[in-house]
This record gives structure tokens, C-alpha cells and sequence, in this order.
């Protein structure tokens, strides 16, 4: 699905390497896990993957399903597949929710040259998806994140992947603010989209999140690179020990 | 000494004899009193204060050389129950005007000729009261020049909005004075649409008496013209008056609007947004006077420029004395698409009571880099994400628009001219 190599990338700004050699590959209906501690380039990795500015990439590749990720604008890449959780959701005044999902949903459909999907369609399939993930009627008609809660928000992502369908589902830190019912609640709406197409990228500093959504394999990130790769069992290493005897052991 | 060739447009405007045939002597009195204050003060030049970032010379050149276009193209607040009046190039349409319950709709053609009317009362009154302390001469040679315009008489609650919808085409100059009385306890929503010519001068008048409540919603568009406008309005006790313009059109417009706070415990919004390219030139002059206690004011302005638009906005709050606990907020932004664009901000306080809440803030900037991936991750293209945003960005002053299922029109309507632009 996603196949990452010896990926390169530095601060456009200034003269800082981030990422310094990644190595992944993604399977088709896999999740896959990085852990890490902080500075290690997680984030970095999700926004380099779904096109932000500011970041140089200085070697390597990404391809998603053969398609050069790099070499396309964030909405192409969107429309190719790719979806990313936000850490921090951006909010967006008077835009309402709905509006928002539906441009979103139009664009994709628009971009791949698929048919839109009618008004009535869109509400129906919404509605459902909303329920699922206890989504307020009254949160899709206000604007995009706008007096959310933090997981409020978290939950409005996963509806987005929901409608949006991606193959590539990248959680960036999904766990980051929400207490433990909202982690649930985000957890099932995760679960229930895993598929054995669809492949998912889940960034988090905490074994918790891993204990709802169950990893198939985890890769410990640090300093840049990936140092070491293994089953869940590695996730629970990590949480029991810390990261640094992982370090001291790659030093 | 020889006197400059706009003075001389003034004085050959106010001569013009088919002002004073057939006229009654309300408004033959009106009308010489304002060309005298026209006359006194003469005509705005470039180093006047409030002329500095807007020429005046589009207001003053004798002649039009370039023909407006009506944009048929949306119709808006179509869905909205209302009264309709039209405007063809600067003229009242309707041979006869709707009567509705509660207010009183007559022309200023009309009541012209009557020896006695109550806009006697009303007609150039706030107008001149607002030449100090700062001259609006225009406005004045509106009040001395004008023959076409709606008198308004609202008595009750009137349920529907009145709209005034204007369409022009060809190099029409024209120039409109409408007059709004609302009685004590009455309310009124009044919206304008399009534009009344290639070049016009409009003067809206509105006394809003102890309770009663005034609401105003203006879209100006279409494609080249020169508007200025002046809306005077004067508040008594506990009253409410309320005005949003969207701008989407248009080359040189400028809005002033001259608002006095006299009776104690009234509230007036002016708010407005402009989207605006080129040689667009889009200019908010505000200027409220708190002239009684608990009194409230909100001043929101947004301005969207692109390709060497220009926004200006100069807004001033005068607390006089005496006006404790008066509330004064006045906010003006500006979103910058490119670099070519400029945003000249002036905001202004004076105040002369100690008991008072003012602030004011003036922001420029461009769109947020950060939003603007959110969208595009989620697949929105980069131009539509800049619409999404630039929608964001106005939808807070159309806030300020109390009757939601119009500011829910203005937003629709919004959405579609960013679609085409």
C-alpha cells in the first residue's frame, strides 16, 4: 500500500534534518504502529506524507499503491487515498461542518472523475456514520471544529475518514487530549473502519491507544529513522521499560 | 477669484430648474438650505482628512465615460418573503408602491409636490446635523439635487423585509435620498440591492424613535461603477438600528455612515464585508457619536482584496459627555490574497466620560497557511479551500445580521460570486 524509502527531509527554513533515512512498508489491511519519543519525527513523517509546506525532502520516496505521494498537492494525494487524523483539528468559523464534509467528499469524487453524490445520499450516509460515532446532530451543523471538545474533535476526524473512505489512514497522535471513554469512542470508530484493504499508520506516544486499536506490527522511531520494528509485544516493552533502554540498545 | 469646475457642477446641479417646478415648499426649503451648506463648505478635495485614502475625484468628474452592467446572475434574498421595489437606472419603477400594514411607502416624487409632508421633518435633518464635526458635502448635494427616493413611514411591526432592488445599465448618474421614520415601538427591515447607475449618490436618512427598531441589508454588485453612499441615522431611547453591506462589485465605492446615539440605552451595528480585485476601491467611513448613557456600538468590518484591491475603513467612536456606560466595539480586518493589495485602517476614539467600555482592533492578513492544508488534506482543492476560507473569514460580520435566514441568503449568495470569481 505505502511504501516509504530511505526518506530524507529537513526544515525549509532552516538547515535541520528531521527525518534521516525512513524505511516502511505498509500492507494492505495492516495497522500499523510508531512509537516514539518526542522530537523523533513522527509528526514530521505524517505531514511530509500528506503534503504540508515547510518541509524539504532532501532523498528517498513515498509511493502509495505506486502512485509518486511526493510529487502530488495535498488535495491529489487526498483524492489518491490518503487521509491524516489530525493532531490538532484547525478550526474554521462559518464554515459548518456539513458544508465542509460535503465539498470534501464532492472534491474527492470531482478529482478522481467519479460521479458526486447526491444531496440526499450524503445527508443519509452522514447521519449514519454520526450516530455511530455519537456525533450530535447539532455538531455537524456548526461550524468545523469550532467549541468542540477535545474529543469532540478526535471524533470528528474519524468521521471525516468515515465519509471520505481513504485507503491510507494516518492517526497522527489521535490519543492526544482525550480521556478514556473518548479514546474508546474514537478506538470503535477506527476499528470499525478496518478493512482488509485499507491500511492504517497510527502515531502515538502511549501503548494505551494500542491496547483499543491493536497493532499488527510496531516500529520504535527515534532520532529520525526507524531502529527497531517487531510485533505488539514491542508497544508493551515500551511501556514497561521506556524508550531509552530501545536506544541505548540501537546506540 | 475663479471658482473650480466642481463647484461649479455643484451650483449648476442646485440651479437645476426642474428641481423647484411643480414643487412644494417643504422640500424647495429643504433643498436650499442644503445647497447653501454646499455651497459654504464646497465640495471634498484630496487633502481633506477623510479624503486622504480615497480620491474624491470619482465623485466629482463632470462626466462618465464608461457604461456599469447589472449582474442578473444571482437574485438574491429571491426566497425571501419581501416587498419588492425596482430601480431602473436610478428610477422608481412602480407606478403605483405596495401598501402594507405598518408602514407607509410613498416617493419622493410624489410627496415633492405637496406644500406640507411629514418628511419635511426627517429630509436633510440627520444629514445636517451630521456635517459636523466632520463635512460630508456630497451628502448635501444629495439632499439639494435629489428627485428620486422612497419615504418610509413605519408605524407597526412590519413582518416582511421591504427590498429595493436596482438594476442599471449604460453611464447613468443618478442620485437617490431615501427617508425611513420609525414611530415608537415600530420595526422594519429594509434591504437594497444592486446599484442605482454607472455613477450614483445615494443618501439614506433614518430617525428610529424611543423602541423602535431599524434593520438594513445592502448588497451592492455589478460591474464598474462608482458608488458613494451616506446612511445618517439618529437613535432614541432604547432603540435599535442595525446595517450590514456586502460589496462584490463595483469600482470606487465608498460607504459612510453617520450614526448618533440620543436617547439612552440604544444600540446600532454598522457591519459590512467587501470582496473586492484590481481596481477595486472599497471604502468604510463610520462615524458614531454616543450622545446618551448605556448606550451600545458595534462597528465589524472585513475586507477581502486580491490583485491591487484597495480597502480602506476609518471608523470613529465620539463618547461625548455625559455618555456613561457607554459600550463602544469597533473591529475592522482585512484578508490579503496576494501581496499587491493594500488595507488602510484608521480607527478613531475620542472620548470625553469616564464610566465607558471602548475597544478597537485592525488585523491584516493573509489566508492561514495551516487551515489551508486541513482543507486540502481532506481533498478540497487549493482555490476552493481559499473560498472555504475566505468565507470563514466574512462570515463573522455577517454575524452581525440578526434575522437569521438572511445572513443564512447572504452566506449562500456569498458562496456562489466566490464560485464564479
Amino acid at each position: 500500500m505505502l511504501e516509504i524509502k530511505n526518506l530524507h527531509v529537513q526544515l525549509e527554513e532552516e538547515d535541520k534534518k528531521i527525518l534521516k533515512g525512513v524505511n516502511l512498508s505498509l500492507e494492505a489491511g495492516k495497522v500499523h504502529a510508531i512509537m516514539g519519543p518526542n522530537g523523533s519525527g513522527k509528526s514530521t513523517l505524517s505531514y511530509v506524507l500528506s503534503g504540508k509546506k515547510g518541509y524539504e525532502v532532501t532523498a528517498g520516496s513515498a509511493h502509495l499503491e505506486g502512485n509518486d505521494l511526493l510529487a502530488m498537492a495535498p488535495e491529489e494525494r487526498a483524492a489518491a487515498g490518503l487521509f491524516l487524523a489530525f493532531q490538532y483539528p484547525v478550526e474554521i468559523p462559518g464554515v459548518g461542518n456539513m458544508t465542509f464534509l460535503r465539498s470534501a467528499v464532492n472534491s474527492q469524487q470531482k478529482l478522481r472523475g467519479e460521479p458526486e453524490m447526491t444531496a440526499g445520499d450524503f445527508l443519509k450516509a452522514v447521519r449514519a456514520k454520526a450516530q455511530n460515532l455519537k456525533i450530535e446532530p447539532d455538531m455537524l451543523k456548526r461550524p468545523v471544529n469550532v467549541g468542540f471538545s477535545g474529543g469532540e474533535k478526535k471524533r470528528n476526524e474519524i468521521l471525516q475518514m468515515a465519509m471520505l473512505q481513504p485507503k491510507m489512514c494516518i492517526l497522527d497522535e489521535t490519543d492526544s487530549g482525550l480521556d478514556v471513554d473518548a479514546m474508546k469512542l474514537v478506538s470503535q470508530g477506527v476499528n470499525a473502519l478496518r478493512d482488509k484493504k485499507r491500511t492504517f499508520l497510527v502515531i502515538t506516544h502511549y501503548q494505551r491507544l494500542l491496547d483499543h486499536i491493536k497493532p499488527d506490527i510496531v516500529h520504535i522511531m527515534a532520532a529520525g529513522k526507524i531502529i527497531k520494528s517487531g510485533g505488539p509485544e514491542l508497544a508493551l516493552e515500551v511501556e514497561k521499560n521506556g524508550y531509552a533502554d530501545l536506544l541505548e540498545e540501537t546506540a | 477669484m475663479a471658482s473650480s469646475p466642481s463647484s461649479d457642477i455643484s451650483k449648476k446641479l442646485c440651479l437645476d430648474e426642474s428641481l423647484w417646478a411643480n414643487c412644494g415648499q417643504w422640500i424647495k426649503n429643504a433643498r436650499l438650505s442644503a445647497a447653501k451648506r454646499v455651497e459654504g463648505q464646497g465640495l471634498p478635495k484630496r487633502r481633506d482628512e477623510y479624503w486622504n485614502y480615497t480620491r474624491p475625484d470619482a465623485f466629482l468628474k463632470e462626466k462618465i465615460d464608461f457604461d456599469v452592467v447589472s449582474n442578473k446572475s444571482f437574485d438574491i434574498f429571491s426566497n425571501n418573503l419581501s416587498t419588492v421595489i425596482d430601480y431602473e437606472d436610478g428610477v422608481l419603477k412602480e407606478k403605483k408602491l405596495p401598501v402594507i400594514p405598518g408602514c407607509s411607502i410613498e416617493s419622493l416624487q410624489d410627496a415633492a409636490k405637496l406644500d406640507e409632508h411629514w418628511a419635511g421633518a426627517v429630509y436633510g435633518v440627520p444629514e445636517a446635523a451630521g456635517q459636523d464635526p466632520v463635512k460630508r458635502s456630497l451628502a448635501a448635494l444629495n439632499t439639494a439635487t435629489a428627485s428620486q427616493g422612497l419615504l418610509l413611514l413605519v408605524s407597526g411591526k412590519v413582518k416582511n423585509p421591504i427590498k429595493i432592488s436596482a438594476v442599471s445599465n449604460g453611464s447613468i448618474d443618478s442620485t437617490i435620498h431615501h427617508i425611513v421614520k420609525v414611530k415608537p415601538g415600530a420595526e422594519v427591515t429594509l434591504i437594497e440591492t444592486g446599484h442605482y447607475g454607472a455613477r450614483a449618490n445615494v443618501v439614506l436618512e433614518v430617525e428610529v424613535e424611543k423602541d423602535g427598531s431599524f434593520h438594513h441589508i445592502r448588497v451592492q454588485d455589478g460591474q464598474q461603477h462608482n458608488s458613494l453612499t451616506h446612511i445618517f441615522g439618529r437613535l432614541g431611547s432604547n432603540s435599535t438600528f442595525k446595517s450590514f453591506t456586502l460589496s462584490v462589485g463595483g469600482t470606487v465605492t465608498r460607504n459612510e455612515c453617520i450614526l448618533e446615539l440620543l436617547g439612552d440605552s440604544s444600540s446600532a451595528t454598522v457591519a459590512g464585508a467587501c470582496i473586492g480585485d484590481d481596481k477595486f476601491h472599497h471604502d468604510d467611513t463610520i462615524f458614531v457619536t454616543h450622545g446618551a448613557p448605556n448606550c451600545e456600538s458595534r462597528q465589524v468590518f472585513k475586507k477581502v482584496l486580491r490583485d491591487g484591491a484597495v480597502g480602506v475603513f476609518q471608523g470613529k467612536i465620539l463618547v461625548k459627555e455625559g455618555a456613561q456606560k457607554t459600550d463602544g466595539y469597533q473591529i475592522s480586518q482585512s484578508l490579503l490574497l496576494d501581496d499587491t493589495c493594500q488595507f488602510l485602517a484608521k480607527p478613531e476614539l475620542e472620548i470625553y466620560a469616564d464610566d465607558v467600555v471602548c475597544s478597537h482592533g485592525s488585523t491584516s492578513g493573509a489566508i492561514d497557511e495551516e487551515a489551508l492544508f486541513y482543507l486540502r488534506s481532506r481533498g478540497v482543492p487549493k482555490t476552493k479551500a481559499i473560498d472555504l476560507l475566505t468565507l470563514s473569514f466574512i462570515a463573522e460580520s455577517i454575524e452581525e445580521v440578526e434575522n437569521s435566514e438572511l445572513a443564512d441568503a447572504l452566506l449562500m449568495y456569498l458562496t456562489a460570486v466566490l464560485e464564479v470569481r
